[in-house]
């Protein structure tokens, strides 16, 4: 996670699971499917002995080491709009330019384009353009939207249906391998034991000072969970590390790690909605902890599933029910009134000083309505919230001075409420209203 | 004495706030950021610490006849000291740049052009100065510049250096001269040679010369201690000053405009870089803020590109605006399109000032979609920024909160320029007291 | 009866476009104590059974060109599209006040997530998401869907205070069966005498069914056939273009009359496709759910936001169209930021170019001003169409 530091254990151990699973991407010696994370079906891909490999991981890959900027130029060119989701754009680019993995091999074409369509609309055209070039079978697990707070019945019924009538004979035909449902629960109930400790990871911010940061910190934590992990051996190891060196910062009772080392003392507890900005990761980071902001909360860090608030955990007794809650639950299909609660419950729950909302050009299911989100939250808590907007892996969207200028103007409101005892935000003004 | 300064440095003009214990404010400075962050601060301050001076001498004075007449012939007489000391230095500096390598073999030709274009200068300058005179600029830079260029073209039609090398010349040094910041010493030099020559055209003054120089001497003695310095603005990351002293641009725009006006809720600031809604508190504490996102869509630049594209003065496009009757409607606040739009309506022979004026107000639309997502207006309102001098502007400004928000106190001050340096001297006194 | 001119009928569907405060809704409700408001906005909604339930179905398609949106900025970030921001705003100054619920389909994030707004927002308001199966097998998206439309029917039911019977849902099939027909005349018409059909008189017709109930649009329609018959129009030189891509946010009523003067004669479109959506004539009798879920499952309209699983079939409802109106061109007009429309181009447009089919692209926002442009694109466009067609 850091240069400056060094490694601990856990990550350590991520470091060595992601090597692994590019080096079995990469190898040709396994079956491939690409799919996304949020409502990815790793558990289910196991069962057929197919590797995992996640687009929009690979373009934040390249987003961190400054390649997706003329990979996305790349696919303007030839023709995808510039208004459009720069982790599409970034991927084509990729593919355009030889389609090389992060460990330098060149990355095969899928066997399989598993479209799990779950709260975000992009991923639907995402996997129909790339189709286009690989012309492999594409499978599409079309994951309603919740969009009255608890996904109904018909919901899950429609979903099972598309896994056991769609999805399981596709995987079954692209892997030659009979679908054992005994080894998926044997799975889900290793998923099921990461997960418990993913979960009271995600806690101890409750602590002062947090020993972890739940954004720029927690992206790494979430790694193992969100992506081609779950389920596995590997999960359970990593987050077994990671609790005990949580446990050791709570006993020491240190502040967050950050790239430069501890962070020295704890001044602002924020809670951050939105995907972070991958091209300038490290500076984006510093903007807070050099100014003594951790996080300690954030809804990305739910986006490859939520675990914590309401305490959905894989079920091997229920195996595809239970997949297709987890489907049904991630964070971006779930609707706006239940993302101000949860967010609002976080800033209350962790103590925080207020919401901050990264709102990502790219990303319209997070994005849209994030202005208002911002207001209910506001009012709900009565903390102050502020606003800044970046992109996922598009250099041209991260202007530093200005999102620096609006932390920090928000980091000394935070101070000054505070110094004068605190003041609620400013009720709305009324509006002349059509009689 | 105690003194408590603010400095609000801006992408084009760096402004300085001074006040004493009380929070009275003494003085106000203003002058071009450069491209030297330091140098900006530091001669702001200064200016500021001029200005608060004069405040100190016309207390001293006290409300005898002819008091006012006399300071301003003071204020005249003494920016006529600073510009020739200016051009003094700017002619020495001039002179050593002929020692380079590549003007070093016309030495001697360059030093005879160059002489009397400051000698012409020299002369001009107290007409600069005069009484009733209009200034386009209070910058040296600008004011010398003019008429540097101005002579030099004359100068090197006549001769056989080009105008070219004089002004690469002048380039040079008036970076160096602007990177000068005058010592304390040189300003009571100026000042007081500057009363000596308002005297001399003083008539119906109830104080005498030798009280009058006893009163500036004593003022002169004031030690202003810089007791606290807060710095802010946009490129306030780069301000000469340690961490603690810098605050962010929106809570001294929120405080500043409290000093103002103290009853102010709301906050709206168009400034060339972008545009800012403030909540402030009953103490001037923020409350709540937005700002225009990534594209300047809608910002002063806005209007400086449209005066570009109309080829006119940006100060012009307010009184021509004001001319229509109606605004016509236009959609682009995109800077770059708001141009090709604009070609586009007067190539259909629209109307230039409803065009004009419908650019006005496509400008505060944008501002009244920040100021909602800002959380609305409230009573009272202020106005701060460039834009708040652009009547055309104000007019679309009042008509949409009227419309939209019903009866507000819209508060425009004069010196609403300053209202992010005043925050920022607020700021140091509190954080002192 | 007198026969209404041309004008007549384009004026009135002029007035009924231009009204933000949707008068003739409103008067509709007021009409009788108990009438019911339901909005949509694009692409689909089942209407009949809106209708079924005696209520209005209402269709928002953002503020247009005229709209200064003062509010709504402070609810989107600039890098949305501007339908949202328009609608939110017509609700905020009470626009919509009289409008008892608010369906929005599936049609992208941001539709989606206005569900949400409105759900924060308009508390004592009717809101549904309106989700359609994305899986096209009877019994795995079919069933799905025959359970939503169950739902929206309770719902509604709920909101009428009444129940809905099968025989009152199968009644609004025939008349918006009825309705269509008289929609597919008009393009039908259109596409065989474009010059005695403008592009903007057939964009205001069907803008009017937007608001008006199914039957009087269809009154309208059938009356506008007649007036355009009789009117004499002189035959100009244009080509024959498709226009793609305007599903959603609606270009400016200037951008279609702009193309159609710059020498293209639109032949067809892709505008308030609720009107088209269903290719079939649905069935009267039997289960009128069942019935709406099979027509939605395998004879409607191919749209960005719709998957489609076969990739050969990808882009074939375009193809036939150009095919069925021998238009010679294509013409691919997205909103600005509009996900659907902006993703799907590339593949669409690969399929066009394939086929030799020229084409061009352009963007566009509800309020777009600036005409020039747009002229010289389509008029180049035309030029080099009549080249081609003649070397």
């Amino acid at each position: 996670m850091s240069q400056d530091v060094v490694k601990s254990p856990s990550q350590l151990k991520q470091k060595e699971m992601i090597r692994r699973n590019y080096d079995k991407i990469t190898s040709g010696e396994v079956k491939v499917s690409s799919t996304f994370v949020p409502g990815n079906l790793n558990e289910l891909l196991m069962c057929f002995d197919i590797a995992n490999n996640l687009p929009e991981i690979n373009a934040i890959q390249n987003g961190m080491r400054k390649k997706s900027g003329e990979m996305i130029v790349e696919a303007e060119r030839s023709g995808h709009s510039e208004d459009v989701c720069t982790y599409v754009k970034a991927d084509i680019g990729m593919m355009a330019r030889g389609n090389i993995a992060p460990n330098g091999k060149p990355m095969p074409d899928p066997d399989l384009l598993l479209l799990s369509y779950t709260g975000c609309f992009t991923f639907m055209k995402w996997f129909e353009l790339l189709r286009e070039e690989y012309r492999c079978p594409t499978v599409m697990l079309h994951v309603p939207y919740a969009a009255d707070g608890r996904p109904t019945q018909n919901m899950r019924d429609y979903i099972v249906k598309q896994l056991k009538e769609e999805v399981i004979p596709t995987l079954e035909q692209v892997s030659g391998i009979k679908f054992d449902i005994d080894r998926l629960r044997e799975y889900l109930r290793k998923s099921a034991r990461a997960e418990d400790d993913l979960v009271w990871m995600l806690e101890q911010a409750k602590r002062k000072p947090s020993p972890i940061d739940c954004y720029f910190g927690g992206v790494y934590y979430m790694g193992p969970i969100f992506t081609a992990f779950r389920g596995t051996d590997d999960a359970i190891e990593y987050y077994r590390l990671l609790r005990a060196e949580i446990e050791q910062r709570i006993e020491q009772g240190l502040g967050a790690m950050t790239p430069e080392g501890d962070m020295p003392e704890e001044k602002y507890r924020l809670v951050v909605e939105g995907p972070p900005n991958w091209t300038s990761f490290r500076d984006f980071w510093k903007m807070f902890y050099e100014e003594g902001a951790v996080v300690v909360a954030s809804s990305y860090t739910k986006v490859g599933g939520v675990y914590d608030y309401d305490g959905f955990r894989h079920d091997p007794e229920h195996p595809l029910e239970s997949l297709a809650d987890y489907c049904l639950g991630v964070y971006t299909n779930r609707n706006l009134p239940t993302r101000v609660d949860m967010l609002a419950r976080n800033v209350i729950e962790y103590e925080a000083d207020g919401l901050l909302i990264n709102s990502i050009k790219s990303c319209n299911s997070f994005s849209a309505g994030q202005l208002v989100m911002m207001r209910e939250v506001e009012k709900l808590t009565g903390k102050p919230a502020a606003f800044i907007e970046t992109d996922l892996v598009d250099p041209r969207y991260f202007s530093a001075a200005n999102v620096k200028n609006r932390l920090e103007s928000y980091f000394q409101m935070i101070d000054q409420k505070r110094r004068a005892g605190g003041s609620g935000p400013a009720a709305p003004a009324t509006m002349n209203k059509r009689s | 004495m105690r003194t408590f300064i603010g400095i609000d440095l801006g992408s084009t003009t760096t402004k300085a706030v001074l006040m004493d214990e009380n929070r009275e404010i003494l003085g106000r400075g203003i002058t071009n950021s450069r491209s030297n962050y330091d140098v900006a601060a530091a001669v702001t301050k200064q200016e500021a610490k001029i200005a608060a001076r004069f405040t100190l001498f016309k207390q001293q004075l006290g409300t005898a006849g002819g008091v006012e007449a006399l300071l301003e012939d003071l204020e005249r007489s003494f920016r006529l000291e600073q510009f020739l000391t200016e051009l003094k230095q700017l002619e020495e500096t001039c002179d050593g740049y002929l020692d380079q390598p590549r003007f070093k073999e016309n030495k001697a030709a360059l030093r005879e052009a160059l002489a009397p274009i400051f000698r012409a200068i020299e002369a001009e300058a107290p007409q600069i100065y005069a009484r009733g005179a209009e200034r386009k600029s209070d910058f040296f830079r600008d004011l010398a510049g003019a008429r540097f260029m101005n002579i030099a073209g004359k100068v090197a039609k006549e001769s056989d250096i080009s105008f070219e090398t004089l002004l690469n010349i002048y380039d040079k040094s008036i970076i160096d001269v602007e990177s000068l910041v005058p010592a304390d010493e040189e300003v009571g030099r100026q000042m007081l040679k500057g009363l000596a020559r308002a005297l001399q055209d003083a008539s119906d003054v109830a104080i005498s010369e030798t009280e009058a120089r006893a009163a500036l001497t004593r003022v002169l003695a004031i030690e202003l201690e810089e007791t606290y310095v807060v710095g802010t603005g946009y490129g306030r990351i780069r301000l000469p000053f340690p961490k603690e002293h810098i605050r962010s641009e929106i809570l001294c725009h929120g405080l500043g405009a409290h000093m103002m006006f103290p009853e102010t809720r709301t906050v709206l600031d168009i400034g060339g870089q972008d545009t800012k809604g403030i909540q402030v508190d009953e103490n001037g504490i923020v409350t709540n803020f937005q700002m225009n996102d990534r594209c300047a869509a809608g910002c002063g630049r806005y209007l400086g590109y449209i005066a570009d594209e109309m080829n006119i003065g940006l100060h012009e496009l307010g009184p021509m605006a004001m001319k229509a009757t109606r605004a016509l409607r236009i959609n682009s606040t995109c800077t770059v399109f708001a141009g090709a739009e604009l070609r586009d309506r007067l190539s259909l022979g629209e109307d230039r000032a409803e065009i004009l004026a419908g650019l006005h107000r496509s400008i505060i639309l944008r501002a009244m979609s920040i100021l909602s997502r800002a959380g609305g207006v409230h009573d009272q309102f202020t106005f701060t920024g460039g834009v708040a001098k652009n009547q055309a502007a104000v007019r679309e400004l009042r008509k949409l909160v009227q419309e939209n928000y019903g009866d507000v106190t819209i508060n425009i001050s004069a010196a609403s320029i300053y209202t992010g340096a005043l925050g920022g001297a607020s700021f140091a006194h509190r954080a002192v007291n | 009866m007198a026969t209404k001119s041309v004008k007549q009928i384009v004026d009135f569907c002029q007035e009924i476009y231009a009204d933000l405060d949707f008068t003739r809704a409103r008067q509709w409700k007021e009409a009788e104590p108990g009438r019911k408001v339901i909005g949509y906005m694009p692409v689909y909604v089942p209407r009949e059974i809106i209708h079924a339930a005696g209520m209005l179905p209402l269709g928002i398609l953002g503020g247009g060109a005229d709209m200064e949106v003062i509010h709504g900025d402070a609810y989107y970030q600039s890098y949305i599209c501007r339908i949202p921001r328009s609608t939110i705003d017509l609700a905020i100054t009470g626009k919509l006040d009289f409008v008892d619920g608010m369906l929005f389909p599936s049609i992208c994030d941001v539709i989606r997530n206005l569900t949400g707004i409105w759900q924060l927002m308009f508390k004592e308001k009717y809101v549904r998401y309106f989700d359609t199966p994305q899986n096209f097998r009877d019994e795995i998206g079919g069933r799905f869907y025959a359970h939503e439309l169950g739902e929206l029917r309770a719902d509604l039911e709920e909101l009428a205070g009444r129940k809905i019977s099968d025989a009152q849902l199968n009644r609004s099939i025939a008349v918006y069966n009825e309705n269509r027909e008289w929609v597919n005349r008009v393009y039908d018409y259109r596409s065989a005498t474009p010059w005695k059909a403008p592009a903007f008189e057939v964009y205001l017709l069907m803008r009017a069914g937007m608001v008006l109930p199914p039957e009087e649009h269809s009154a309208l329609l059938r009356d506008y056939l007649a007036a355009a018959e009789a009117e004499d129009r002189p035959l100009r030189d244009n080509c024959r273009v498709v226009m793609t891509g305007s599903f959603c946010e609606q270009p400016p009523l200037n951008l279609i009359k702009s193309i159609e003067l710059a020498g293209c004669y639109i032949v067809d479109d892709d505008f308030m496709l609720v009107n088209r959506w269903l290719l079939e004539e649905v069935p009267t009798d039997g289960d009128p759910l069942a019935n709406l879920c099979r027509a939605f499952l395998h004879h409607s309209a191919e749209t960005a936001a719709k998957y489609e699983a076969d990739m050969e079939k990808k882009g074939s409802y375009l193809l036939g169209l150009i095919e069925k109106r021998g238009a010679e061109g294509v013409i691919f007009a997205a909103p600005s930021f509009c996900d659907p429309a902006l993703l799907d181009q590339p593949m669409i447009v690969r399929r066009v170019a394939e086929r030799n089919i020229p084409y061009i692209t352009m963007q566009y926002a509800e309020n777009s001003g600036q005409m020039q442009p747009i002229r010289e694109q389509a008029g180049t466009f035309a030029d080099s169409i009549k080249l081609w067609s003649a070397s």
